[in-house]
């Protein structure tokens, strides 16, 4: 059976100075929950994986607007586990992230995983206002434990005030253009993680890059991307230093 | 079989059309290119490429990511796209700061090159433009108009560079046989050729939907590398 799903999140600034959300509409496979903030004036949202999802042939979408003002973090409660359907169908997942002037979004979830013979497309289109605050990570990890990977292509456009900051695609896997997995590309690594910061945060005294990993200055604009190849747990610490 | 006179037609609009794509891509063109291994050099230092296969795969893999997004560039810029706007597309294209500023630098060495050899008003607007050096690509493009070439041969010199230059440094960081080097360009004729076409038919797609058509492939370790590179200390190559 088809999914398709969009779930919608519409963060605001309330009166007292914290984050109200007047819309939270779970989907399908994307159910949400608000949990408990962990930072002032902020609210937060976790999303639910109701079932496996995606699957082949599914189509999820989950939209995110943060008014001006607002505060919001985004995570999920696992992994998202793209897995392959019997007719070798492509599944979807757009994200499309909206940040007000003045207004915040941590969106934090946890991996993309490309479980061997599924075929996953992603989208993730994020509108910045001039002066909006967003700390977007990204984890794309190819198959499961001693598994193959499966197809993942995602495309990443981050508009800030206007001006393209980001636009990247990626495409691993079975069905990728030829050299994916070669030396120029992920040389055999099968974890790729990203950490976009807008607009760039005081560098800790301490920081400390793993090895097969870049921190750079992006041009249209204040951020600074953290790219990085090296296993999961080095990047997922990086990450989380730089983004507290 | 098509004549030569067939191939100069097929390859330009004009006369000569087909020796001036021949001399835009050659090596001995002065425009630069001999000083960057296109991320060679630090993928011979780690490991990530020490013999032909591993060449092979590393080019190969250029090709189909920057190589086909440079293309692109080139061949929309060649086609008539505003090459300010194409040259923001390239900054959105290129998270790595290293590899900006040496798409840059090259762009200002080919601009110099261009505008002595095919001087024309859109080289010098984009030279006002951009004094410190627009994106290579998009300076190729409009070297490539003001030389009477059709975008499919600027996403030819384009995807063609993408490969050729990280095998020609090859045979200087690896001591590696000229000839095996060569071998390696031989081979992926075929895919420098699908990924030009592809790279035109996009610039055709962007002249109606924009610079967002065009596309946006990236390679991680080519901007890992990059940016590691650039810290170096001493390097044979500028990158």
């Amino acid at each position: 059976m088809t999914v398709t799903s969009t779930a919608r999140i519409g963060a605001v600034r309330d009166r007292s100075g914290g984050t109200a959300l007047p819309v939270l509409a779970g989907a399908g496979a994307l159910a949400l929950r608000r949990t408990r903030a962990s930072r002032g004036g902020e609210a937060r949202v976790t999303v639910v994986g109701a079932m496996s999802a995606p699957l082949g042939g599914d189509r999820l979408r989950i939209d995110v607007d943060v008014a001006a003002g607002a505060r919001l973090t985004v995570d999920s409660a696992a992994a998202t586990v793209s897995l392959p359907d019997h007719e070798g169908r492509p599944a979807f997942y757009d994200v499309r992230l909206t940040v007000g002037e003045g207004a915040e979004l941590r969106w934090l979830p946890e991996p993309v995983i490309a479980a061997g013979g599924s075929d996953l497309r992603m989208t993730t289109r994020v509108r910045l206002a001039a002066g909006a605050r967003l700390v977007l990570r990204e984890e794309l990890v190819l198959g499961r434990h001693g598994e193959a990977p499966g197809h993942l292509t995602t495309r990443l456009t981050v508009d800030h005030d206007g001006r393209t900051l980001l636009d990247q695609a990626l495409a691993f896997g079975p069905g990728a253009a030829p050299g994916w997995d070669g030396p120029a590309v992920l040389g055999g690594h099968r974890t790729l993680g990203q950490l976009l910061l807008v607009p760039p945060p005081d560098l800790p005294a301490d920081l400390d890059l793993p090895p097969l990993s870049s921190l750079t200055p992006l041009a249209a604009g204040p951020a600074l991307l953290l790219t990085s190849t090296a296993p999961r747990p080095a990047f997922t610490s990086t990450a989380a230093a730089l983004a507290r | 079989m098509t004549t030569t006179a067939e191939a100069a037609q097929a390859a330009g609009s004009g006369a000569g059309a087909l020796s001036a794509l021949l001399l835009l891509s050659d090596g001995r063109f002065p425009a630069g290119g001999h000083a960057h291994s296109g991320g060679a050099e630090a993928a011979v230092a780690d490991g990530r490429i020490r013999d032909a296969a591993g060449l092979a795969d590393f080019c190969r893999g250029r090709l189909h990511t920057t190589g086909l997004v440079a293309a692109a560039l080139a061949a929309a810029t060649t086609a008539g796209l505003d090459p300010l706007v194409l040259d923001d597309a390239a900054d959105a294209r290129t998270p790595s700061l290293a590899l900006r500023t040496v798409s840059r630098r090259l762009g200002r060495q080919l601009m110099r090159a261009a505008r002595a050899t095919w001087p024309g008003a859109d080289l010098d607007a984009l030279a006002a433009a951009r004094p410190r050096g627009a994106h290579q690509p998009v300076v190729l493009g409009v070297t490539a108009r003001a030389a009477g070439l059709r975008p499919l041969d600027a996403a030819h010199a384009a995807a063609y560079e993408s490969a050729a230059g990280p095998a020609t440094a090859a045979v200087r960081l690896l001591s590696l046989d000229p000839f095996h080097a060569a071998a390696v360009l031989a081979r992926l004729a075929p895919q420098i050729d699908t990924t030009a076409r592809a790279a035109a038919e996009a610039a055709g797609r962007a002249l109606t939907h924009g610079p967002t058509a065009l596309p946006a492939a990236s390679a991680p370790l080519l901007d890992i590398g990059a940016e590691h590179h650039a810290a170096w200390p001493v390097r044979l190559f500028a990158s």
